[in-house]
């Protein structure tokens, strides 16, 4: 027994499992110490999965949301005949499944409860096609349609466009999984799912949280971001702009599916990779700082007087003078099945977040497309603009300021 | 805010039904509750979850969970709704092959004091009978269950596709 082994300090939970397994004997009161050996767990760290994300208010989710680790993207075609009051019971059904999944609450009608008790932050984010909102008889904002033709661009319809967008994201593959199949068992009868892209990022707990995230080439992805509940966000994201009234509290989407060469990439030393984009690979620092948030120097020069951050670089072609054509970025990686004797089929999920897309978004690609060293390595293959309506409060549903 | 809290304020709002015209915000999901008088059974129960299945003609179905929070039991003895033109008290037994049918519950349902008493998929159930109209996803339906005492409960449900639920019929 254990409670006779003389020498041995025995916790208060030796003794509390011993005496309640008294009645099964000493070999089951060993089994359960082992059990409890092989499981240690920290007294009072909450479980990643049990985490939740505020469904109602002001704003949809997943937008000023910490990004999650993985994310599921799906454009969905709506059936002709979709008028306002199909979009009414559309949504009702979808803003149900989301709330429900995501507070760990199955959704109605769940055939698969058990996959929902762990909702891991799983937001679901929706967003409006020029389609769908000339279906529902609304006003469109200006920037609603396609992003100009870009020179760079090779882009596959097969990863463009749509009527209605989800995002899906949680700290939990397998929660993505069930919210995206719960979604879209409720969304069959409306229409048809035209493209599902996933994307990923660092677990949780693999970082310290607040790190930037790094693409497949390495790079540090993102470092110059607005951070949420700052005049900043507030204005450039949540801005009213000139959109209609029904888009107060919303904003705009801009998905650009980027094809990152990781084989033409492996070509490049690291100095040449480091001045493609302006950064350092180790830590994200401009290459005229050290550290990773740390303001780039554009008239730094070398020694020799070459730029110390290259007039082609990313960072350079990126960065407008005018503060107002900044872009809240909350990209993923994707590193798909590879095809035709290739290794690698992999990329970025460029996901933007701006009020105004024509103002904000157009001019920052319109540079890089005319002059940035990075596009010798990356190609935009896909590319979706979506109206991202504002939240909805409880009794609502997504969708209900527009019909 | 949790999708929780509109059960629980639909709970709490029981007892206030008749001091307050606050309409207690409810999501689709959530129930609708009026009871006739707050003397009744009716007054006791409510009914969580509710959701009806989409369905063209035919027949269809209706389920969630009927919460009595009374010390005494409640019985269920009939349900109507404009949606169909007759509906039963349903439950799924097995019948003398084994095989699980439906069959009217002979004297409805009870719901224990205090007590939950669920509909569901492959088990108790409301059976939808002559549907009016296409049942369609998304559309809400309202219902009215008759208590033994002459009560009733009236709710709303809304409507899912699903493909579950295909039990045969046996009447």
């Amino acid at each position: 027994m254990l409670v006779d082994q003389p020498g041995r300090r025995l916790s208060r939970r030796h003794l509390l499992l011993g005496g309640a397994a008294a009645g099964i004997g000493a070999v089951g009161a060993v089994g359960i110490e082992l059990a409890t050996n092989a499981r240690p767990q920290v007294v009072g760290q909450p479980l990643n999965g049990a985490q939740t994300v505020p469904f109602y208010g002001a704003h949809q989710a997943g937008i000023d949301t910490v990004p999650q680790s993985n994310a599921t993207i799906i454009a969905l075609d709506l059936a002709p005949t979709t008028d306002a009051a199909t979009l009414r019971r559309l949504m009702k059904v979808l803003t149900s499944d989301a709330a429900r999944l995501s507070q760990g609450e199955a959704a109605l009608a769940d055939s698969e409860p058990e996959l929902a008790v762990a909702p891991a932050r799983l937001t679901v984010t929706f967003g409006f096609g020029p389609g769908l909102v000339a279906a529902a008889g609304g006003t469109a904002p200006t920037w609603l349609r396609p992003l100009p033709a870009f020179g760079v661009d090779r882009l596959d319809p097969a990863w463009g466009d749509g009527d209605l967008l989800l995002q899906i994201a949680a700290d939990d593959a397998l929660t993505v999984a069930h919210a995206t199949r719960m979604l879209l068992k409720d969304s069959r009868s409306f229409g048809t799912v035209r493209w599902v892209q996933t994307g990923f990022r660092r677990a949780p707990g693999s970082v310290k949280p607040g790190t930037t995230m790094r693409n497949l080439f390495g790079q540090v992805d993102g470092t110059v971001n607005f951070v949420p509940g700052t005049p900043d966000f507030e204005r450039l994201v949540w801005g009213a702009a000139d959109n209609p009234g029904w888009m107060l509290g919303g904003t705009g989407f801009v998905l650009r599916r980027i094809a990152m060469d990781l084989d033409k990439w492996d070509k490049l030393d690291r100095s040449g990779r480091e001045a493609s984009v302006g950064r350092a690979l180790s830590n994200g620092a401009p290459l005229s700082g050290t550290n990773e948030t740390d303001a780039p120097d554009f008239a730094a020069k070398t020694a020799i007087g070459f730029l110390v951050i290259p007039e082609f670089s990313h960072l350079r072609r990126a960065r407008s003078e005018n503060p107002d054509e900044r872009i809240l970025r909350r990209g993923y990686n994707y590193d798909d099945a590879p095809t035709g004797g290739s290794v690698s089929n992999s990329g970025l999920l460029f996901v933007s977040f701006q009020a105004n897309v024509d103002a904000q978004f157009v001019p920052i690609q319109r540079r890089i497309d005319a002059l940035d060293l990075l596009n010798v390595w990356i190609t935009p293959i896909g590319s979706a603009v979506f109206a991202i309506p504002p939240g909805c409060a409880a009794g609502g549903y997504i969708g209900d300021t527009l019909f | 805010m949790t999708s929780t809290t509109p059960r629980l304020l639909i709970v709490a709002a029981l007892g206030l039904l008749a001091l307050t015209g606050c309409a207690a915000t409810t999501d689709t999901a959530a129930p609708h509750t009026a009871a006739t008088s707050t003397a009744t059974a009716a007054a006791s129960l409510t009914i969580t979850d509710p959701w009806v299945k989409s369905a063209e003609t035919g027949m269809s179905a209706a389920f969630g969970t009927l919460v009595n929070v009374s010390d005494t039991d409640i019985n269920v003895v009939s349900a109507e709704s404009t949606a169909a033109t007759m509906i039963e008290l349903h439950e799924t037994v097995a019948d003398d092959t084994g095989a699980m049918v439906m069959q009217q519950k002979e004297g409805g349902f009870i719901v224990p004091a205090n007590g939950t008493y669920e509909l569901a998929p492959g088990a108790n159930h409301l059976m939808l009978m002559g549907l009016t109209e296409p049942i369609v996803a998304g559309a809400e339906n309202t219902f009215t269950l008759t208590l033994s005492d002459g009560s009733t409960v009236e709710f709303t449900a809304p409507a899912k596709d699903y493909s579950g639920a295909n039990e045969s019929y046996d009447k």
